[in-house]
């Protein structure tokens, strides 16, 4: 339910830049970026003063029923003791927070989430900035380039997580031979590092083709004649990049930030599920996975909901923060 | 400052189309040259490898003595105006000016002279601190050429860096490019498409046509001795008017019409006949005349273009506004105002009448009536 917070904070505020024509497939607000008198130009005149409220009703009765409703319960329940058999709940106040918050368990879950989150967004982004831009030299067979590295991202994320379980299984796993060449005995599911190691190498190559496709056209985005003008101004190509091209690769690049933010706290659920699932206790999870364990597996309503309750307010926080810091140096065209 | 050779130089693309077709200019240090045709001529390929932005497929681009085919874009001692400015959206204006100076490690109180220079020279002094999205297209032209100028290059490459800009706007900036190109002496290569805009700049023009050179030539020279039929059509506005005819004797047959010469031009046969608009005039009774069926009449204010037929083939003339229109005009032409084409190859003819001398002289007249 978090993770609709961001996604509906971002339809609204994130629709101006970045590459259009990805806007209208994603489905979010395209009139954000048109000149706004052009908006009104055309506007549409409803007959019925009702009408248009009847067209916005479904959505909003989206929005309702699967963000608003399910948060205020959350919200709610965070304050209430759960019985386990849906007998009845009893009113606790904060105790559930304070009980989450003085936890040394919790704490070290949410100390790797902070780990796992900015190392999976960083090499996301970088490895897909750094194959969108050998993928933009390349001319001939680009075609057959791109589809390769965009396909990855059809898949779903258990199945990568399966494929990835596979790649690193103790028996058969051809990454584990390889580490083996160097000496390194990975225990996958074992030793709480190497499972680590393994769900950010899986959850990285799923969100790479993503970033690639953004950064692509962001790239694609940038006019020829400046790039050439850059040519005959500057010879070192290194510091042409991050003098022009990664200036105006920025809006993209924001707009990245905060959705590979989002995958690696939210969206990797079923890669780390697959990991951990059955394996012995002692394995690396993210705030997201402790939130279904508790609540689902340990029955523990309440301490759940105060969890997702505080994953609301650190995402709302961290989204504020990359809007107010980060936000103010990128340069909109 | 410096010349610039090209020797011979092709683009062949591949699957083996030819773009450029050894093409060779020497231009002389501080000479502006316009590289006109029509599009696809391959004017701008060429300036595009003088620039670096394309590779040369043959042949030799000297800038001062220095072979520059495999030298980086940013190494060639040059500096390019583009068609859509291609300014640096993010940086200010006093950044875009001063970005490739730094990128080449000029000193900061250099760079703030250069720029405060240009700056002023192109009267954009209040603007440093914009980006160029505040800007109009005028500004931003402005802010384009400035950061041609603060490198202080050998030599300038313009890609018909007027042709974004409104009419006005371009008549008043193509007048302000040809003064500062003067005042600074940096060898220029311009490409356009515009003939007036090549005419009005040029000191010599290279007209080009399917990748060759048709004509290289100081402008009023390419005018009043076009080399083809190509060139007579593209440099000159309106067109000349270019008739299929025959000589017979002293005569010139259109058609059923006839032209009477008095004397006897050397070639036989068919042959293209060039008329300037403006060499038009109303006959004289009795004098040899071509009959116009006018059509539709543009009229400009100093002239008035008088559009039509004469036996079905279509003919322009320039009168004077004074002139009565009826419906058909009697026009008598000078034969020495006469151009004559290969009927087939549509290259120019010796002129029978010796008429390029005159015409020579009056151009050197004009020019320095100019000057």
């Amino acid at each position: 339910m978090t993770n609709t917070t961001t996604s509906q904070a971002l339809s609204g505020t994130m629709a101006a830049p970045g590459p259009g024509g990805f806007w209208r497939i994603l489905g979010l607000n395209k009139s954000a970026s048109k000149p706004p008198e052009e908006t009104d130009a055309k506007r549409v005149q409803f007959s019925s003063r009702l009408l248009p409220y009847l067209f916005l009703a479904p959505q909003m009765a989206i929005i309702f029923i699967f963000f608003y409703w399910p948060s205020v319960q959350a919200i709610q329940s965070s304050f209430y003791l759960e019985d386990p058999f849906g007998f009845g709940s009893t009113f606790v106040g904060t105790a559930n927070y304070t009980d989450v918050l003085k936890s040394g368990e919790y704490l070290g879950i949410a100390r790797f989430t902070a780990v796992f989150t900015a190392l999976v967004t960083f090499f996301s982004l970088s490895i897909g900035l750094l194959l969108a831009v050998k993928a933009d030299g390349v001319i001939r067979g680009n075609a057959t380039y791109k589809t390769l590295l965009i396909w990855v991202y059809a898949i779903a994320p258990p199945v990568a997580g399966l494929m990835g379980m596979m790649m690193f299984d103790q028996h058969i796993g051809p990454l584990v031979k390889v580490a083996a060449f160097f000496g390194w005995d990975m225990k996958v599911g074992l030793n709480y590092n190497d499972t680590a190691f393994a769900m950010i190498v899986v959850s990285v190559w799923k969100q790479i083709p993503y970033n690639f496709i953004f950064f692509l056209s962001g790239l694609q985005g940038i006019p020829v004649s400046v790039r050439e003008a850059a040519l005959m101004d500057c010879r070192s190509g290194l510091r042409r990049f991050w003098t022009v091209i990664l200036p105006l690769l920025a809006p993209t690049a924001f707009f990245l930030l905060i959705i590979n933010t989002t995958y690696a706290l939210f969206d990797t659920f079923g890669v780390i599920d697959v990991m951990v699932k059955d394996k012995a206790a002692n394995n690396p999870i993210t705030l997201v996975y402790k939130v279904y364990m508790d609540g689902f597996r340990g029955n523990d309503l309440g301490g759940s909901s105060a969890q997702s309750v505080i994953l609301m307010i650190i995402v709302f926080v961290l989204t504020i923060f990359q809007f107010r810091f980060i936000e103010r140096r990128v340069h909109y065209n | 400052m410096a010349a610039i050779n090209i020797t011979n130089v092709s683009k062949i693309y591949a699957g083996g189309v030819e773009a450029v077709k050894s093409v060779s200019i020497d231009i002389a240090d501080g000479e502006f040259i316009v590289l006109v045709g029509p599009s696809g001529c391959g004017k701008s390929t060429l300036l595009r490898m003088v620039a670096g932005l394309e590779a040369i497929s043959r042949g030799t681009v000297e800038i001062g003595d220095r072979v520059i085919n495999d030298v980086e874009p940013a190494e060639r001692d040059i500096a390019m105006v583009f068609q859509n400015y291609a300014l640096y959206p993010h940086m200010t204006v006093y950044n875009n000016l001063a970005y490739g100076l730094k990128n080449r490690g000029t000193p900061k109180a250099e760079i703030d002279a250069r720029v405060a220079e240009a700056a002023r020279m192109l009267e954009i002094e209040q603007y440093l601190t914009r980006k160029p999205r505040a800007l109009s297209g005028g500004q931003r032209q402005r802010v384009a050429m400035g950061r041609a100028i603060v490198r202080k290059p050998a030599a300038f490459l313009f890609d018909e860096p007027l042709s974004n800009l409104d009419a006005k706007l371009r008549v008043s900036m193509r007048g302000e490019i040809k003064q500062l190109q003067k005042r600074l002496g940096t060898t220029s290569l311009y490409v356009t498409h515009d003939q007036l805009e090549a005419m009005t700049l040029a000191d010599r023009l290279v007209v080009l046509n399917g990748g060759q050179i048709e004509q290289i030539g100081r402008p009023l020279d390419v005018y009043h001795t076009p080399a083809s039929t190509f060139v007579a059509s593209f440099i000159g506005s309106p067109a000349m008017n270019l008739l299929r005819g025959t000589r017979e004797g002293t005569q010139l047959h259109f058609g059923s019409q006839v032209l009477d010469l008095g004397r006897a031009p050397a070639f036989p046969g068919p042959v293209t006949v060039g008329i300037r608009a403006e060499d038009l005039r109303i006959a004289s009774t009795g004098e040899p005349s071509l009959t116009l069926k006018v059509e539709y009449i543009e009229e400009l204010g100093a002239q008035r273009l008088v559009h039509g037929t004469v036996d079905g083939k279509k003919l322009t003339a320039s009168l004077s506004p004074e002139i009565g229109i009826s419906e058909t005009l009697s026009l008598s032409i000078a034969p020495e105002r006469l151009h004559f084409f290969d009927a087939d190859t549509g290259k120019r003819l010796a002129q029978p009448f010796d008429a390029s001398a005159t015409k020579r002289e009056t151009a050197q007249t004009l020019e320095m009536a100019a000057g």
